[in-house]
């Protein structure tokens, strides 16, 4: 049987009128590597920030392998992670002597400073002072000081925002091969739904304070959104009603002034040859085609009518 | 592996000492401002004052000088400026001149604000002058005070240091918890195993020895310079030194304990900083004041400090006369301490 790492159960938060969390019931297993996926404002944070217990909840209850900050803060502290949204280190103190000064709270000494100073890439930057590194060396070490105390629970919050994609991989690599090597669970929030599908087993969606759907990529996707896309552009506009296998549409949408359409259809493979074959006869030009799987952009749209980065 | 006080006592010193230019403020400028004011206190050279002269003769000269004084009491120059009379009360009102000497036949009549010490003290010695005296004395009677302790050199660096402890404190406690709290820095230490007790005391413990630091330069600066003396107990000044820090380090963690914002918290810290700053007597007595003003600024911690520091330093004052206000400054600290520790917002 699974072992749970963490718990919540009918969790409520509000913030003067704002419910930021509204009744979350979340089971993490050990090893899991569950993204918290939302647009700004879903409650990711807020709910994040009570698992790490940064905030009370107003109601409901929280459990880390089976104990509650209220009465095992000392042991949680030292079993848990974690990377805030927006922290600035002091500074004027170097890359080393952070982690040094962090890992002095777990009563750790310099050789893991130095083990994690390898496993985030940041050795050569070690004398650098932390007002001089890039953002992604920032987050690399805000990472690297959650994974001082080798933490049996990992919770980062948006630890990749504001990266350009290189640093945004790097990250990721370092992410992956932790999961390999030590088995951490881990509780990533994001708004790029990429970062979610690459990384982790279970996507939890979550808006306005709820969560709307949770599960593996393939699961959510064959759950709750049905088709493939095929988006084109022609030399002229297109009706619905020309368009053969009328059976096999979804949806359909044409932009007359971009001369632009997207398509939703049950299956690409059996739709596609069809609609060739009418543009081949009708002496229609097609500009380009590309056929596309739905992804969790399309499915939170089709749940809340807004993209996950609007 | 070292201990986290240690490293965390660490991290404050090479938080401040990494900024030069927060180590010109809180070390050298105390240093500047007493060697400035003490040269200009006591190498006081001979003074320029200048009076508008209304005669009855408009064919005088523009302007001239007349030096009145002796060696012993120092020499005060009057330069005389010829002006209509409503041409020297605008000079008057502008502050050009505190006095305009109208020469009505052989009579001198003197117009000036009686309320205005400068303006008392040139009527007084031109009306000597211009009586025919050099002075209403010649000086024999005036016996010139240079011994050490009753300079304002002796009256200012006691109250310098007492000040160089409370900003310290004030900005290097409150400011920097403010900012780390801001940050988003304290949270994320909270969040770890660290001892909230052992974040306070590395605090107190690196600031206390950061400010002693900066009140030794000073009153080595002083001793090397003007020849100042403790003429008390050296180990009562430095128990007297541990309860201020102690005072101040309250107040600022009780000062910087809710708020997040570091605008917010400047004009909190400036609330409590410059009304004792400007009223405690560092740098003029607070004598001055009306009584009930007097009995209200004696309550000040820096006034409080302040005065015994000087006490110790030009009085030579012990023991038995420090116990009170080292009660009173430890009492004070504590009692700020405990109530800002228990508001206290990490998060």
């Amino acid at each position: 049987m699974k072992e749970v790492q963490i718990a919540a159960r009918q969790v409520i938060k509000h913030f003067k009128d704002v419910k930021a969390v509204n009744g979350i019931d979340l089971t993490i297993y050990k090893g899991e590597f569950v993204a918290l996926l939302g647009p700004n404002g879903a409650g990711k944070t807020t709910l994040v920030e009570m698992i790490e217990g940064i905030q009370k909840p107003d109601s409901g209850e929280i459990k880390l392998k089976g104990m509650t900050w209220a009465e095992h803060a000392g042991q949680l502290h030292q079993i848990i992670g974690l990377s805030l949204q927006e922290t600035r280190f002091i500074e004027k103190l170097r890359v080393r002597e952070t982690l040094e000064l962090f890992a002095s709270f777990y009563g750790l000494g310099s050789e893991r400073v130095e083990e994690v100073l390898e496993l985030v890439n940041l050795t050569e930057k070690q004398k650098a002072f932390t007002d001089k590194l890039s953002g992604g060396q920032r987050q690399r070490m805000a990472l690297g000081i959650s994974l001082l105390n080798e933490p049996e629970i990992l919770l980062l919050d948006e630890p990749t925002t504001g990266l350009d994609p290189n640093a945004r991989r790097e990250l990721w690599d370092i992410l992956l091969n932790l999961r390999k090597r030590k088995g951490t669970t881990l509780i990533l929030t994001t708004h790029y739904m990429e970062e979610a599908a690459y990384l982790c087993d279970r996507i939890v969606i979550m808006d306005q304070g709820n969560i709307l759907a949770e599960g593996t990529l393939k699961q959510l996707l064959s759950k709750h959104v049905k088709g493939e896309i095929i988006d084109f552009t022609v030399d002229r506009p297109m009706e619905r009603d020309v368009l053969p296998g009328q059976q096999a549409i979804l949806n359909y949408t044409f932009d007359k002034d971009t001369l632009s359409g997207e398509l939703l259809v049950t299956d690409i493979v059996k739709f596609l040859p069809d609609f060739l074959l009418y543009v081949q006869q009708e002496k229609i030009q097609i500009d380009s085609l590309e056929c596309r799987k739905l992804t969790l952009d399309d499915l939170f749209t089709s749940m809340t009518g807004r993209h996950i980065n609007q | 592996m070292k201990h986290p006080i240690v490293l965390l006592v660490l991290t404050n010193f090479r938080e401040f000492l990494r900024q030069p230019g927060a180590v010109f403020w809180a070390v050298f400028f105390p240093v500047l401002m007493a060697g400035g004011l003490g040269l200009a206190f006591t190498q006081k050279g001979e003074l320029n004052q200048k009076i508008a002269f209304v005669g009855n003769d408009q064919t005088e000269e523009k302007s001239w000088s007349k030096k009145v004084g002796n060696e012993t009491t120092g020499f005060t120059n009057y330069e005389f400026l010829n002006v209509g009379f409503d041409e020297g009360l605008v000079l008057l009102k502008r502050g050009t001149v505190d006095l305009i000497v109208k020469k009505e036949g052989e009579d001198y009549k003197y117009h000036f604000d009686p309320l205005n010490p400068e303006a008392q003290l040139a009527y007084i010695n031109l009306t000597a002058a211009l009586n025919g005296n050099q002075t209403l004395s010649n000086g024999e009677d005036v016996v010139p005070l240079k011994e050490i302790g009753s300079r304002y050199i002796d009256f200012l660096v006691p109250g310098l240091m007492a000040m160089g402890v409370m900003m310290s404190c004030m900005w290097g406690i409150s400011y920097g918890l403010i900012e780390k709290r801001s940050k988003m820095l304290l949270r994320r230490m909270v969040a770890t195993p660290m001892r909230k007790a052992h974040f306070m005391t590395a605090l107190l413990v690196s600031r206390t020895v950061m400010s002693a630091i900066e009140a030794s330069i000073l009153v080595v600066f002083s001793w090397f310079f003007f020849d100042i003396h403790i003429e008390g107990s050296f180990s009562a000044l430095v128990v007297l030194y541990l309860s201020g820090t102690l005072a101040f380090a309250g107040i600022a963690i009780l000062t910087a304990s809710r708020t997040d914002n570091t605008y917010v918290g400047n004009g909190i810290l400036n609330a409590v900083v410059m009304p004792m700053m400007i009223l405690s007597g560092i740098f003029f007595s607070y004598h001055g004041f009306p009584d009930w003003a007097v009995s209200v600024i004696r309550l000040f911690p820096l006034t409080i400090f302040a005065d015994t520091a000087r006490a110790i330093f030009i009085e030579g004052a012990g023991w038995s006369q420090i116990v009170l206000p080292v009660g009173v400054l430890a009492g004070l600290g504590l009692v700020c301490m405990s109530i800002g520790m228990k508001v206290f917002k990490w998060y």
